[in-house]
């Protein structure tokens, strides 16, 4: 004896939000029921284990035949096989394209293939994340670059309106495309420490201030304005070396910066040991981002070259920003310094980048 | 030359890839009516073509018209080799034929393949241009309106109610004609599929030929239903009631109408001005509904069975149950005499006074008699076999027309059938069978045909030809809260075995103890408490047999199991503390090995009969104690879950005062006084009750296994959740505060049994089958709490040996609790107020004005309490119905103007409650417009302001890929949800935003795991409408309970 045949189907489709996450985070039937049952659900309905089963296999199947259309959320909007009120489609874009930061810290700057997907069984052991959740999550992203990767305009702007997707987690995806994009470094033992959100301010500085589009140089509609950095400014970038180059201005520099920052801070004598090694560190990262595989190593530069160094000098984080607006604002004094809006445009993204990733 | 169909294709959208080189698709569209077909020019390339053809035009007749539909094929172009079919999409053009219905249909479209399920949609626009004049039109009979509804469509008004329409049409079965073996699945299913739209349109034709021959305009609960008979064919049969329908459009016209006028002044008869030309009491104020009866009339009610078998050359079928035989109750009292005198001359010239309607005009249905049921077995015999003498029957494409005289046609069976319905209602001292319907059940080459319906006495009114002159209108003065449970028989002379007592409500008049009934319960009835779903299940192994055998043991088995059902309803009527069974369905399924029976059916307490006794258990000769303490046991168990049921449903029948024939009705409101005591309140019972002291103690002897069981039964139906009641009818007594929050659903259930289990075994699975899916719903639907699942619609059917499916359609509506009890307190039993018909109170309004123009001062005289009070109301409602109208002709204008969505959004009324499950409300930013279904023929806090047509489609879904496809629950979910989303499109590009009376008529599936294959038919019909909110109605209003007669009142006048 045996059910062979068990569904249900309303007018307008039931979908159980907790059944839903259960679904995406990859659990078998089995597993979704077990967790329902802790979850009290039983009781609360007066329902059996056996209820609960039938439920939960025949929403796995709603969401099966959902998912197809979730892969273009815009369909599912237009789409006549399920009746869907609006705040429910829109849960369940949300739910659908969100991810884990465990998650996306193990492919952030990956190049989104075949290898790399590969690869997901690793993460899954690694991350705790069952390996569906991540070939979900993985695909997500993915999609959302080669659709993105094709569309004119603002990157951000394109995958909300592609994606329906809210505000915040239309910026993160912007971000991963663009860290996909550019493949940067993330994965190195010494930026374990950051999170997924930590990259992601980064990337909408870097879009915002040294992409294309970030300035207007473009006539508003190009393709990737978003996603590449600015060729121009990165050429122009190389200009900045005579801060280090020529001793004068290094040494003009220096006592710019010492004399305002005297007496306020208590690491002044760590700072002003270290300024020529700090300031070569930074502009030699300007300099060599005109080469894509320095530009891969952006984030472990920083960290290398300047993070760490502060960070065994233990300053504190008031001391890092002192730091960098004074260092920022001297140069503008320098006599012979002439690249004014470069240095700006550089040193604004830096300064928030630096101050972002500067903790534990 | 009637009409000239113009279609034009507009765009197809989410095109399947039909090139796998490019990913994309040179779609291109075939019309196609009748012979005549056009095509759209390819588009190249695209998975969204665009088309945007020129109008194809088709000059059809106006038969051709009534029976084909529109075919539209959309074709992948391919150059080199045969063009790919994409899909189909057949659009049923009747809605545009008739005046009152849609004008346009316009809309995406689903494109269907049977093989491959929806492909991309298509936007198509289609127009009917009638040349000419109506009355020629008529001739075809186009233009006579079909409704799946059960009662009186809201917007309409009854001017006559002819009767009975039937017909049926037989024919090959594409599937088992030779050419099968050589075509593709998709081919034959396409010609079932076609061949199915074909003979619903001539059958559609052809009843509308009958009801213009009777005189009418229109079928209501129109029926139809396919046999498929496998080799020896299929037959498409319909049944429905033929009325002449008036729409409700210049209502203050109407209402001044002076025919309509004059009510009788019965000084001694509160009620009676308005009930006598079917205004029930239920006016806006709270209006006792119980009121007082003089006139002297029997009670009335029992439950009849009969299974009778066809005369067949082999007599088949015994007869069975507790009908009566031939002794009918004809020489009932005087009054009866004279009534039936009245309505006898309407109903005699009819061959068979039958209705399908469950729901009636007030004043229509005066007494009910019981349950009247015949069923046959008859043995399907081959078709192309002349070289068996004896074939029963001959397949004709029309039965009807070629073979009157062929006496063993499909018709003549039928005709079996219902002679002997109209027999047994006889029996009852009833002339006519009303909430009639017919099914059968096949398996292989036997065939259970069953008709069943409740034996009632109807007013005349409805009836008579020419104009209703004064004196006929009032047959009798019943009031309407309980007129229709006294008896129409003779109590001297019972048809079977029954106890009467006098009517708990008047005290007047003989009523039965129990009452069975396959209506609606009536709005303007007197129900204590709430109601329940009750259902009786039951399977009988039998052996498997061939031809005559087969039919003989299954014709045997037949009463037993009819027996047992009733058996079961009983008692778990009484274990409900309940006396009254409402929308009874009994279904008997044949299958191989087994027979399966399911009796479905709405409890509840009618406060006019007699509180039933409890269940006692007697054992066999007690002698030992342990045996002693078992039974002392399960004696407490019944009576605590007595004790139990009575609570939850809020069973609290009023103590019964005792009063002088006479005197004033008691205050309704007495009745919400708790009566907590659960044994018979017959202590109570007034000296004019002859019954005697504790009857009825339903004495259940368990001395064999059959009473075990039926006491295991009893006790495992395992109570319905907090928050939850359940019911197969159209409303549930005491609840009528419903939001706007309705889910409509189906759900499918397939099990395999094991090989050689007993009859309790089967029954026990069958019984734990039904109550777990119940379960189940209940648990789905547990975010609408407080709700009721309305329409619980089973069906089952043994798909082949060793397999039960059982499918529920119904629809769950949330209702809120606070006002429910606020309500409750304030009018004591005017619990249905709400759920009442808008049609009835549209009546009852117009008459109200009548007695206001006509008679000057009706207020004058001393009238009862009700009229004094509802006429003052009567005038508020007036004006602000008419700015109700106002109002509502604004909305349509714009609705109409624009899109169905954007109608929506003209009136985005203030919901009640927020819930997820709304579906209200049109998506932004989408262009799918909400759809909503409902098997009910009404939508909560809404009113239907336009019928846009019928909408019956049948399907056909087969696949060789079952598993990739997600198993068979995969299959079928898919299929399903395809139907939906198919009857939604249609409904909205006919411009509406609802289906109502929907229900799913057929679900065959079939299955062959071993081969990964499967398939399945389904047929479902309904009726495309038009609602808009009354929620805005509402709030305008101060008092509660007028305002809400009021706002059922408004909205038709469009």
């Amino acid at each position: 004896m045996s059910v062979e045949l068990d569904v249900f189907v309303g007018n307008t489709t039931i979908m159980d939000k907790e059944v839903y996450q259960l679904w995406l985070n990859g659990y078998t039937v089995n597993d979704a029921v077990k967790v329902r049952i802790e979850g009290g659900v039983m009781e609360e309905c007066e329902a059996s284990a056996e209820v609960l089963l039938s439920d939960t296999m025949d929403q796995y199947r709603t969401f099966q035949m959902c998912e197809r259309l979730l892969h273009h959320p815009a369909k599912l909007a237009n789409q006549l096989l399920f009746q869907i009120p609006p705040d429910r489609q829109a849960m369940l874009i949300e739910r659908y394209y969100a991810f884990d930061d465990s998650f996306v810290r193990e492919v952030l700057g990956k190049k989104l293939s075949k290898g790399t997907k590969k690869d997901l069984d690793d993460v899954s052991t690694k991350t705790g994340i069952t390996l569906k959740s991540c070939r979900r999550q993985f695909d997500n992203f993915k999609r959302v670059f080669k659709v993105v990767e094709e569309l004119k305009g603002p990157l951000v702007e394109n995958i909300r309106q592609h994606f329906l997707l809210p505000d915040q987690l239309a910026r993160d995806y912007a971000a991963i495309v663009f860290f996909a994009n550019n493949r940067f470094e993330t994965g190195k033992k010494k930026l374990q420490y950051l999170t997924f959100q930590d990259f992601a301010f980064c990337a909408g500085q870097l879009i915002n201030n040294w992409t294309l589009g970030a300035v207007g140089k473009t006539n508003n509609m190009m393709e990737d304005m978003d996603v590449d950095l600015d060729k121009e400014f990165l050429q122009d970038l190389k200009d900045l070396k005579i801060l280090i180059t020529d001793k004068d201005l290094l040494d003009q520099h220096k006592s710019l910066v010492c004399n305002a920052l005297r007496g306020k801070t208590n690491v002044f004598n760590e700072m002003e040991a270290n300024f020529k090694n700090l300031s070569r560190g930074l502009v030699n990262i300007a300099a060599k981002l005109i080469n894509a595989k320095d530009v891969r190593d952006f984030f472990i530069d920083l960290v290398e070259k300047f993070i760490e160094p502060c960070r065994s000098d233990k300053w504190t984080s008031i001391d890092m920003n002192l730091y960098l607006t004074h260092y920022t604002n001297s140069a503008h004094i320098l006599d012979t310094f002439k690249h004014h809006a470069v240095w700006t445009r550089y040193m604004g993204v830096i300064k928030s980048c630096i101050l972002r990733m500067y903790h534990d | 030359m009637p009409g000239r169909l113009k279609a034009k294709i507009v765009a197809g959208r989410h095109l399947p890839v039909m090139d796998r080189a490019s990913d994309l698709t040179d779609a291109f569209v075939e019309v196609k009516f009748g012979n005549t077909t056009f095509k759209t020019d390819v588009y190249p390339k695209s998975l969204n073509p665009q088309w945007n053809s020129e109008w194809f035009k088709f000059e059809v007749d106006d038969e051709d018209l009534q029976d084909e539909p529109l075919q539209i094929t959309v074709l992948d172009h391919d150059t080199y080799s045969a063009n790919d079919a994409i899909g189909k999409v057949y659009i049923d053009i009747d809605p545009l034929l008739c005046s009152e219905a849609a004008t346009v249909i316009s809309g995406w479209l689903p494109i269907y393949d049977t093989i491959h399920g929806i492909r991309g949609e298509i936007n198509v626009l289609v127009k009917v241009d009638l040349f000419n004049d109506l009355n020629r039109f008529r001739q075809s009979s186009c233009g006579v309106k079909f409704f799946c509804t059960t009662s009186i469509p809201r917007c309409y008004r009854a001017i006559m109610v002819h009767g009975f329409v039937e017909e049926l049409v037989v024919n090959e079965d594409p599937e088992y004609q030779w050419i099968d073996r050589i075509r593709t699945p998709r081919a034959s299913n396409e010609a079932r599929q076609r061949l199915i739209f074909l003979m619903s349109g001539e059958l559609q034709r052809k009843i509308g030929l009958k009801v213009l021959e009777m005189g009418g305009n229109a079928v209501v609960g129109y029926l139809q239903c396919f046999d498929l008979e496998g080799e020896s064919g299929l037959v498409v049969r319909a049944i429905g009631t033929a009325c002449t329908l008036e729409k409700i459009s210049t209502f203050p016209a109407t209402a001044t109408h002076p025919n309509n006028s004059s009510p009788s002044k019965d000084m001694k008869e509160p009620g009676f001005g308005e009930e006598a030309p079917g205004v029930p009491l239920s006016s806006g104020p709270p209006t006792p509904l119980r009121a007082q009866t003089f006139s002297s009339f029997s009670p009335s009610k029992s439950y009849s069975r009969q299974s009778s078998s066809s005369d067949t050359e082999l007599s088949l079928t015994p007869k069975t149950g507790m009908g009566s035989g031939g002794s009918a109750g004809k020489e009932a009292g005087p009054l009866k005499a004279l009534l039936k005198q009245q309505t006898q001359s309407a109903l005699e010239q009819r061959e068979y006074p039958f209705f399908t309607l469950t729901i009636f005009p007030p004043g229509f249905l005066l007494h009910v008699g019981g349950v009247v049921s015949a069923r046959s077995v008859k043995l399907l015999d081959r078709i192309h076999n002349p070289a068996l003498g004896n074939t029963r029957s001959y397949k004709l494409l029309d039965w009807n027309s070629f073979t009157a005289d062929e006496p063993e046609t499909r018709d003549a069976w039928w005709e079996e059938i219902r002679q002997e319905i109209k027999s047994h209602a006889k029996a009852l001292g009833c002339h006519a069978v009303v909430g009639y319907s017919e099914s059968t059940s096949i398996c292989e080459e036997v065939c259970i045909l069953s008709a069943s319906g409740t034996a009632a006495i109807l007013s005349s009114r409805f009836m008579q030809d020419g104009p209703l002159d004064t004196e006929h209108r009032f047959e009798e003065v019943v009031s309407p809260g309980c007129g229709f449970c006294h008896i129409p028989y003779d109590e001297l002379n019972i048809p079977f075995p029954a106890q009467l007592t006098y009517c708990y409500c008047c005290r007047r008049y003989k009523v039965p103890d129990v009452l069975f009934t396959t209506i609606d319960l009536p709005t303007e009835a007197n129900v204590t408490g709430k109601g329940c779903l009750i259902q009786a299940r039951l399977c009988r192994t039998k052996k498997k047999a061939q031809g005559e055998g087969n039919a003989m043991a299954i014709s045997n088995l037949l009463p037993f199991l009819e027996y047992e059902l009733h058996t079961q309803l009983m008692n778990k009527l009484k274990l409900r503390g309940m006396n009254a069974l409402f929308g009874l369905r009994i279904q008997i399924s044949v299958g191989e090995t087994m027979l399966l029976g399911l009796a479905s059916a709405t409890g509840v307490y009618l406060t006019a009969l007699p509180s039933p006794g409890g269940i006692q258990i007697a054992g066999k000769t007690p002698s030992d104690i342990t045996y002693e303490q078992h039974i002392s046991n399960m004696q407490k168990k019944i009576n605590d879950t007595i004790t139990k049921n009575k609570e939850q449903y809020e069973i609290n029948p009023p103590e019964v005062v005792e009063e002088i024939i006479g005197s004033p009705i008691p205050e309704p409101r007495q009745r919400s006084r708790l009566f907590r005591s659960h044994s018979e309140s017959s202590d109570e019972v007034s000296e004019i009750d002859l019954s005697h002291g504790k009857k009825d103690a339903f004495v259940l002897e368990i001395d064999d296994t059959d009473a075990v069981e039926d006491i295991h039964a009893l006790l495992t139906d395992s109570p319905t959740p907090a928050g939850f009641y359940s019911c197969n009818t159209e409303i549930m007594p005491g609840i009528q505060n419903w939001t706007s929050a309705i889910q409509m659903f189906t759900s499918v259930r397939v099990f395999r049994l094991n090989a050689n289990l007993t009859n309790q075994g089967l029954n026990k699975i069958f019984s734990d089958l039904c109550e777990n899916l119940l379960k189940s719903l209940y648990f789905k639907l547990r975010s609408m709490v407080p709700c009721c699942l309305c329409h619980l619609n089973f069906t089952v059917a043994i798909p082949e040996d060793e397999l039960i499916q059982v499918a529920v359609t119904a629809v769950a509506m949330s209702f809120d609790k606070e006002q429910t009890l606020e309500n409750g307190k304030r009018s004591g039993e005017k619990t249905l107020i709400k759920a009442i018909t808008e049609n009835d109170e549209q009546l009852q309004f117009n008459l109200e004005l009548n007695a206001e123009s006509s008679s000057p001062n009706p207020l004058g005289s001393p009238k009862g309490l009700s009229e004094v009070g509802s006429h003052p109301s009567a005038r508020d409602r007036c004006s602000s119905w008419i700015e109700q109208l106002k109002l509502k002709a604004h909305t349509i204008r714009r609705g109409s103007v624009k899109t169905t969505s954007s109608m929506e959004k003209a009136s985005p009324l203030p919901e009640g409650r927020s819930r997820s499950l709304r579906s209200n409300r049109s998506y932004s930013g989408s262009s799918v417009a909400v759809v909503k279904m409902t098997p009910l023929s009404f939508i909560p806090g809404a009113k239907i302001i336009k019928y846009l047509g019928i909408i019956n489609m049948f399907f056909i879904r087969e696949t060789s890929s079952l598993r990739e496809e997600g198993g068979v629950s995969g299959f079928l979910h898919t299929f399903i949800a395809e139907v939906f989303a198919m009857v939604r499109a249609h409904v909205a590009a006919l411009g509406g935003n609802a289906v109502v009376s929907y229900s799913m008529k057929e679900c065959v599936f079939m299955e062959n795991p071993n081969k990964n294959q499967a398939q399945c038919l389904i047929n479902v019909s309904g009726d495309a409408v038009i609602f808009v909110r009354e929620s805005e109605l509402e709030l305008t209003s101060v008092q509660p309970q007028s305002a809400t007669t009021q706002t059922s009142n408004g909205g038709e006048g469009t």
